[in-house]
């Protein structure tokens, strides 16, 4: 497989190495290079090391393997495609996300999934392996949010503020999530097996994908979040 | 009635010798305020439902009809006019933020209007426009600080991506779903006629449009809305919206009601969900991320398109533009608190950030006091009214201005600033296809072409009297200004003498 | 009444030139005499001339002329000089008194080189140096002005009729292989030494007829980069513009006039060489603040030669003549048969044309 070695090159060169490349291949000895495979398509690439921020951003189409931590904005605004990363991830990511897929092994900063999207079928799924920061699901519109809150250490599943804004979508937090503080404009529940099967077919992929067991992961119940209102704001004005 | 009620702002006065009950105001309102009484075969109105958008009078075949404001007064108070009373009366009514529509309609100064343009006499000639050349042509985008040569002394002739104008004008951003398909498809037809941009709003760019790509700017804001790599390919231009002169500070919500069909496919939500676009963008929280977003879609976009940064004029907006223009954006737009919107509470549009005259002045001196005008150009807007106020911006330093307003205005707008509801009369802020069909875009992007056509004369009729025959050399030419009736303070920010010094 | 740089006077004119392609030396006489067909062109507000060759013995060395309001500023300036420069030679320049040039300031003369340890210590190539210094005296020392600062050049200006201040100066005493000479008709104010041209900086000289359009536009942006336009007259920021373009960027003759004269978007459209097409659409997209418009005709002069620049309209008159190894430039063909009547090859540039002739390669 063709190898970039980006131990010298800044982003730029990253992304021009990237554009000319095969359509798989290798990124070694990445650190920092932020923008990586921005707006590309039909690529599949691993990447050693720490990409910078802003990994796949405005990503159409392309598989992004990523064997180490990543950090901020990953997927920032991606439309397809599949952003794998076997470690954890820094804040925003999946930002206004419209499609495709972050499946994250390890744990989340702050604002993971804010202003996430949907349209009809297409619907962006993320899917945390360890624990989510505060505000997780700000702005939700649309699409899919799952914590799964492995290997917590003791630490709660999702930090301060989460579904702020919350008006679409749902997320989904595995555990009981008692300790959790939820806005007034969403319901948290727990989630019935018709709900569950929704998500089966992400969770099973993301086994296959980190090697985790279904019964595993379905060992605890899961709490859905969904909002209210689509139209949380709507009492809050009178016409001038 | 009672505790609640406010005698209705206006009053619609109908010649009754005139009316022929047609129907015609009827039908045309959708306000609902003209019904027929079938029996008695005479026309009634319901004064309070009537937002003066001039719609029915423009219609009534037998010129039956006229609105006038009404004469119902409280008692006179200097400190509490009526309007002031009756918003409380609202408020104590819903508990709601007021909300509001278009520019800020108080009585601010308008320093466009105390600013007087230069003309030759005797000592340099002044230039006939109609026959003699006369360039209106721009290029937006940095320009380099060094010419670079190859070794054989051959110039280097690459540039960073400019933009190109026929005249220092753009259509600002509106969005789609806060106006109509037919008001974004006047836009589009009439820049691509033009040889100028549009800009999509936040709202992303419908697909039918993405054939105007290089007369398009598109927007990318807080809530990303429709934003993905092919329509940042499509756009001749990326403006990363900041903030907005109506609004500074204030994010943008468009209520779920005008989330439907095409809108919510091409915003990417569910149809009938709120498009959210809160204030800030999550991802930039300091000014080196701003660095981020830039070279995220500059790096999405290989380099090929200038990337503007729109702000709103704040009171800091010197050391923020300084900021902006070292963070790699191309341009920078600057939006002064007279700009229209869609929709802000009555309260921020009235009351936060300052005017665009002095916001430019400020912006462009201290660019110039640090070396790096030439890193940035300087996009303007917040209430550019007429050929007057772009060569008075260009004058000040300006390289191009953004216009909606005067664009709206043109389309049929009468500003009755109650964009909000939905219920745009003349089918320009409104989702229902029988109103937005009311807006025919051949039409309308022939009265767009007719407005900007006449302001490009009148541009080069100042060029020609002041003796200049290309915009370049009015850019920040401030000179060719003297304010009348300023005081010094005021003079000295806007960088220009007083008349008759 | 504020004076000359406290406010802005735009001014008519009439300019002259004459250059040796041999290097041949000429004595001023001559270019005073050009100067005296077109008396009508200037109001006696203002005239100067640049002569270049004319201090071989000091060539290696920035002779700064200047003007001082009295004798303590001047000591305060030497002073200032002193600790930058090593001043091999510092004098008056002689002048005769002509009732026709009265109120005359102290007119000086230094022949100097920064020295080493200051250049080494500010990290400056040594013309920035000169030029940073020539910036600081004339923006920030009242009663000070430094009107020339070239080496083995120099200009020679006061409030008068040129061919006065000609005589004034003693210009027959000199001798170039290139003059320039200026005749001054501000519109409002009695005009003041320093603002007569030519304007210099460093061995450029800039002498120039005409008011233009664009001046603050050109003069906001120059000063961008640590010009100060202290003068705020037309000839001072072309002056600055030169030095930038040539100088600061690195840009030939041609190039630096295709930016202020730069041909209508039209004309490069037209342009069927599409190397040229894409120089220039390149130069005025680099360079939109540095496009000069408005009536001009300038002649440049600088080390080994001169360049005559019409603006793109052409709005103002400029003719060009040739006799043996001579060329001359001048706003009117009189002032060229004056001193040449058998001038040949008379032709009047094109706006935005520029007419570049320089001294044989070893000849100066």
């Amino acid at each position: 497989m063709q190898i970039i070695d980006a131990a010298d090159l800044d982003y730029r060169a990253v992304n021009e190495a990237l554009r000319e490349a095969e359509s798989d291949f290798i990124i070694e000895g990445c650190c920092g290079q932020r923008f990586i495979a921005a707006g590309i398509s039909g690529k599949n690439l691993t990447i050693n090391g720490i990409p910078g921020n802003a990994l796949g951003a405005y990503l159409n189409n392309a598989n992004i393997t990523v064997n180490a931590n990543a950090q901020d904005a990953v997927g920032d605004t991606m439309n397809e495609g599949k952003i794998l990363i076997h470690g954890n991830i820094g804040d925003a990511a999946g930002y206004a996300m419209r499609g495709g897929k972050i499946y994250v092994q390890g744990s989340a900063g702050y604002r993971a999934g804010i202003h996430m999207k949907a349209y009809k079928e297409k619907i962006p799924v993320m899917i945390i392996g360890g624990c989510a920061g505060s505000f997780l699901g700000e702005y939700q519109a649309g699409g899919v949010i799952i914590v799964l809150g492995l290997h917590k250490d003791g630490r709660r599943i999702v930090g301060n503020f989460p579904c702020t804004g919350m008006h679409g979508g749902k997320m989904f937090l595995r555990g009981s999530c008692e300790d959790i503080h939820f806005p007034k404009q969403v319901t948290a529940k727990c989630a019935a097996a018709d709900e569950l099967e929704e998500i089966r077919e992400y969770l099973s992929e993301y086994c296959l994908d980190f090697g985790y067991s279904m019964d595993e992961l379905l060992s605890e119940p899961f709490t859905i979040i969904t909002p209210d209102s689509k139209n949380p704001y709507k009492q809050m004005y009178v016409a001038n | 009635m009672g505790i609640e009620f406010i005698y209705p702002e206006f009053e619609v006065i109908r010649n009754k010798s005139r009316c022929i009950s047609c129907r015609v105001c009827e039908r045309q309102c959708a306000n609902e305020v003209h019904s027929c009484d079938e029996k008695l075969k005479i026309m009634k109105c319901d004064d309070s439902k009537c937002v003066n958008c001039q719609r029915c009078v423009s219609f009534c075949p037998t010129k039956a009809l006229k609105i006038v404001k009404s004469d119902c007064t409280l008692r006179e108070n200097a400190n509490w006019p009526a309007q002031t009373v009756k918003e409380i009366y609202k408020q104590a009514n819903s508990g709601g933020v007021l909300l509001s529509s278009m520019g800020n309609p108080k009585p601010l100064p308008v320093y466009w209007d105390k600013i007087l343009i230069n003309a030759s006499q005797v000592t340099n000639p002044s230039i006939d426009p109609l026959r003699e050349p006369m360039e209106t042509r721009v290029f937006l985008g940095k320009k380099p600080s060094k010419v670079q040569r190859s070794k054989e002394g051959k110039l280097n002739c690459t540039l960073p991506p400019q933009l190109e104008l026929s005249m220092p004008v753009m259509f600002s951003a509106m969005s789609y779903g806060s106006i109509s398909y037919n008001a974004h498809k006047s836009l589009a037809l009439a820049a691509a006629e033009l040889g100028i941009l549009y800009n999509t709003g936040e709202g992303g760019l419908h697909e039918d449009f993405y054939c105007y790509g290089e007369n398009t700017v598109v927007q990318v804001a807080s809530g990303r809305f429709g934003v993905h790599a092919d329509y940042l390919q499509a756009g001749a231009a990326i403006e990363i919206k900041i903030g907005q002169g109506a609004k500074p500070g204030i994010g943008g919500h468009l209520p779920g009601e005008k989330i439907v069909g095409d809108i919510s496919r091409t915003r990417m939500i569910p149809e009938g969900s709120d498009a959210i676009s809160p204030a800030p963008h999550h991802d930039i929280y300091s000014i080196e991320d701003l660095r981020q977003l830039v070279f995220s879609l500059k790096e999405a976009t290989e380099y090929k398109k200038p990337v503007i940064v729109k702000v709103a004029a704040v009171h800091n907006i010197a050391a923020i533009a300084s900021g902006i223009a070292r963070s790699g954006a191309d341009i920078i737009a600057i939006d002064g608190f007279r700009g229209g919107t869609g929709a802000a509470p009555t309260r921020i549009r009235d009351h936060v950030g300052i005017p665009i005259e002095l916001a430019l002045a400020a912006v462009d001196q201290r660019l110039r006091d640090e070396g790096i005008r030439s890193n940035v150009s300087l996009v303007v807007g917040g209430s550019i009214r007429s050929a007057a106020d772009v060569i008075k911006a260009i004058a000040l330093g300006a390289d191009a201005c953004y216009v909606a307003t005067a664009a709206l205005l043109a389309l049929g707008c009468h500003l009755c600033r109650t964009c909000q509801s939905g219920k745009c009369n003349w089918g320009i802020a409104t989702q229902r296809p029988e109103l937005v069909k009311r807006l025919n875009p051949a039409m309308g992007s022939e009265r767009l072409i007719h407005l900007m056509t006449a302001w490009k004369h009148e541009i080069k009729e100042f060029m020609g009297g002041m003796g200049i025959n290309s915009i370049e050399a009015l850019r920040g030419n401030r000179l060719m200004l003297r304010g009348i009736g300023l005081t010094e303070k005021e003079l000295e920010i806007l960088g220009i003498s007083h008349a008759g010094e | 009444m504020k004076i000359e740089g406290q406010v802005r006077i735009p001014s008519g004119c009439a300019i002259s030139a004459v250059i040796s392609k041999d290097g041949n030396k000429m004595s001023g006489e001559m270019i005073i005499n050009s100067m005296k067909p077109m008396h009508d062109r200037s109001n006696g507000l203002g005239g100067g001339f640049a002569g270049y060759g004319i201090y071989p013995e000091y060539k290696d060395f920035y002779a700064f002329h200047m003007f001082f309001d009295s004798r303590d500023t001047r000591k305060e300036c030497e002073a200032f000089l002193k600790e930058r420069f090593e001043i091999i030679q510092s004098e008056i320049i002689p002048t005769r008194k002509i009732p026709e040039v009265t109120d005359e300031p102290i007119i000086w003369r230094y022949f100097a080189a920064p020295l080493k340890s200051v250049l080494a210590s500010l990290q400056l190539e040594e013309k920035e140096f000169v030029a940073k210094t020539v910036m600081k005296i004339n923006a920030e020392m009242p009663g000070v002005y430094v009107f020339s600062s070239g080496k083995n050049m120099g200009a020679f200006k006061a409030v008068g009729f040129p061919e006065d201040v000609g005589v004034f100066y003693k210009l027959e005493e000199y001798e170039g292989y290139s003059w320039t000479a200026h005749g001054r008709y501000p519109t409002n104010t009695p005009g003041w030494w320093g603002g007569a041209h030519p304007f210099t900086l460093l061995d450029y000289s800039v002498v120039h007829n005409g008011e233009i359009s664009s001046y603050d536009a050109n003069r906001r942006f120059i000063e961008m980069f640590g010009y100060k336009c202290t003068l705020r007259t037309d000839t001072e920021v072309i002056t600055y513009i030169m030095d930038y373009l040539l100088r600061v960027q690195g840009l030939t003759l041609g190039e630096a006039a295709s930016v202020i004269a730069a041909p209508f978007w039209s004309t490069i459209a037209a342009k069927t060489d599409l190397e040229d097409q894409k120089k220039h659409t390149y130069l005025r997209t680099m360079f939109p603040s540095l496009l000069i418009t408005g009536p001009f005709s300038i002649v440049l002069g600088f080390e080994g030669g001169l360049m005559a620049l019409n603006d793109r309209l052409k709005l103002r008159s400029m003719v060009v003549g040739e006799k043996d190894d001579k060329v001359f430039i001048a706003s009117e063909e009189a002032a060229i048969r004056i001193i040449e009547p058998n001038a040949e090859n008379i032709w009047s540039p094109a706006g935005g044309e520029p007419v570049i002739v320089k001294v044989k390669e070893g000849a100066f």
